[in-house]
C-alpha cells in the first residue's frame, strides 16, 4: 500500500537522532512490548507479513504520532482482536473471560528464537533472471502489503544476485498463501532513482521478487 | 535492561508526540500512556494464559545479554583472520555464521557485504526496521527513525556525514534496502596496525555501527563510542 511506512526518499524528517551509548531498551515497557509481540506470534494466528501489514494499516497521522513500540502494540492489539485471541469485552474490562495455555514456556524461548522462520522454499519454476540481467520494476500500486517501495517502481536496474525462492509477502499478508517466488538483489544507480541528486558511482540495491519485474528489453523507454 | 528511574519509566524519554490526535480510536478504554497501556495489556494476556511472563523475561534476557553486536563482531574478526571462513562467508553467509552459533530469528537468510578502499556499504530498511537480529541484536532507535529510513537511500553521504563519516567522491556508496527476508552484515575493513592482534582482540575493535555501515574507519584504540 502507498502508506506512510514507505518512507524511502521522503524529505522533512530532519537529522538522524543519533544517540551515544544507547541501551538495548530505553524503558521497561519497550522491552515488554517487543517480547509480547514476538511471543504472541507463537499462536500462529498471523504470519510476519500480516504483522508488518497491520503496522502499515495504522493511519498515516497516527503512525507518525506513535513511537516505534507503540506502533507494534497498536498493530498487535488489532491482530489479536481480528483473530479472536482477545475480545472487546476483555480489552474493555481488562479481565480474561477464559483461560488458555501459553504455547511457549521460558524453556522454549531460546530454541524457538535460534530456529527462526526461514522463508526459502523449493519451487519448480526456474529463475527467470541471472546476475547481469537488466530489469524494469513494476509501476503498480497495490492497496495491500507489498515490498516494492514507491521510490523503486518503474525503474531500470540490474540483477546482482539470486537469493532463491522465498515466500511472497503480498499474498502471504493477504491470507492467500505463500506463493513462493524467486528473489533477487537488484541494483539501481543513484541517478536512476534520484535524478540529478544521485551521486555518480553510488547505488541502491533492493531485494525484489521476480513478479515485481520484467526484462528491461520488453519495455524499452521505461525508466 | 536499565532500571526504571524512580520518577517513572518515561522520565528519560520525554514524549515527542501528541496523544491528542485521536489515534486511540479503537482502544480508548486501554490506558493511553504507553507504559501503563503495555502493563495493562501484559496483565490481561497473562491472565488469559496467552503468554507466560517467564517467557517474556527470558526473551528480554536473550536480547539484552546474549544476542547483540558482539556476535557480529566475532563474525567480522573471523573473516579478517581466517581465509577459509571468509570464503565460506562469501559463498553462503547463513551457513558460515551458523558455524559460530548465530542463527534464527531475523538472521535466517544472511549476506555479508565487504567494504573495500573503493566501496562503502550501508544498510537500511525503508519500509519498516528489518535488521540482522542474530548478529546485531535489537536495532538502535536511530535505525528505526523516520529520518534514517527516508534519507539513507536518497542521500547516504549526507547521512554518513552526520555520523562523522566523510566518503571521498571516488568511493562508491552501496546502499542495501532490506526489502525481503535477507539480512545484510557489513564487513568493515580491518584497521591498520592490527597484525599482532588475535581474533578475540580484533572483535573488540568492531563496532555495531561499522557493521551497519554508519562507521567506516575502525581504529586500534576501539572505534567510537556508539558501539
Amino acid at each position: 500500500m502507498n502508506g506512510i511506512h514507505d518512507m524511502g526518499g521522503m524529505h522533512g524528517f530532519g537529522a538522524i537522532p543519533i544517540e551515544l551509548d544507547e541501551p538495548v531498551f530505553h524503558t521497561e515497557w519497550e522491552a515488554r512490548a517487543l517480547a509480547i509481540t514476538v511471543l504472541m506470534a507463537a499462536w500462529r494466528r498471523w504470519n510476519l507479513d500480516r504483522s508488518r501489514f497491520a503496522r502499515e494499516e495504522i493511519p498515516p497521522a497516527s503512525y507518525l504520532a506513535l513511537t516505534y513500540y507503540e506502533r507494534w502494540i497498536t498493530a498487535l492489539v488489532a491482530l489479536m482482536r481480528e483473530t479472536d485471541l482477545l475480545g472487546d469485552a476483555e480489552l474493555a474490562s481488562g479481565h480474561a473471560q477464559e483461560r488458555k495455555t501459553p504455547p511457549l514456556s521460558a524453556a522454549d524461548v531460546r530454541r524457538v528464537i535460534m530456529a527462526g522462520g526461514p522463508v526459502d522454499r523449493q519451487i519448480d519454476a526456474s529463475p527467470a533472471f541471472a546476475p547481469g540481467d537488466a530489469v524494469v520494476t513494476s509501476n503498480d500500486h497495490p492497496a495491500g502489503h507489498t515490498r516494492l517501495p514507491r521510490y523503486a517502481r518503474g525503474r531500470r536496474g540490474t540483477i546482482v544476485r539470486h537469493h532463491g525462492a522465498h515466500v511472497f509477502p503480498d499474498s502471504h499478508a493477504a491470507g492467500d498463501g505463500e506463493q513462493p517466488n524467486h528473489v533477487y538483489a537488484v541494483r539501481f544507480t543513484a541517478a536512476e532513482l534520484w535524478g540529478a541528486d544521485g551521486h555518480a558511482g553510488d547505488t541502491v540495491t533492493l531485494d525484489l521478487w521476480e513478479n515485481y519485474m520484467q526484462p528491461a528489453e520488453e519495455t524499452p523507454g521505461n525508466g | 535492561m536499565p532500571k526504571q528511574p524512580p520518577d517513572g519509566p518515561e522520565a528519560d524519554h520525554p514524549h515527542d508526540h501528541s496523544h491528542a490526535d485521536g489515534h486511540g480510536h479503537d482502544h480508548a478504554h486501554v490506558p493511553e500512556e504507553p507504559a501503563l497501556r503495555v502493563k495493562a495489556l501484559e496483565t490481561l494476556l497473562v491472565d488469559k494464559g496467552l503468554v507466560d511472563p517467564a517467557a517474556l523475561d527470558e526473551l528480554i534476557r536473550l536480547y539484552t545479554d546474549e544476542i547483540g553486536p558482539k556476535n557480529g563482531a566475532r563474525v567480522v574478526a573471523r573473516a579478517w583472520t581466517d581465509p577459509e571462513f571468509l570464503s565460506a562467508l562469501r559463498e553462503d553467509a547463513t551457513e558460515a555464521i551458523a558455524r559460530l552459533g548465530y542463527t534464527g530469528r531475523q538472521g535466517e537468510h544472511m549476506v555479508a557485504v565487504e567494504n573495500t578502499p573503493d566501496v562503502h556499504n550501508l544498510v537500511v530498511c525503508t519500509l519498516c526496521s528489518c535488521y540482522p537480529w542474530s548478529v546485531l541484536g535489537i536495532p538502535p532507535r536511530w535505525y528505526k527513525s523516520e529520518a534514517y529510513r527516508a534519507r539513507a537511500v536518497r542521500e547516504p553521504r549526507a547521512v554518513l556525514a552526520e555520523f562523522g563519516v566523510q566518503i571521498d567522491d571516488d568511493v562508491s556508496v552501496r546502499v542495501w534496502d532490506s526489502t525481503a527476508e535477507v539480512r545484510y552484515l557489513v564487513i568493515p575493513e580491518r584497521p591498520p596496525g592490527t597484525d599482532h592482534l588475535d581474533e578475540a582482540a580484533l572483535s573488540d575493535l568492531v563496532t555495531r555501527d561499522a557493521m551497519i555501515g554508519t562507521e567506516r574507519q575502525l581504529t586500534v584504540d576501539g572505534g567510537d563510542r556508539r558501539a
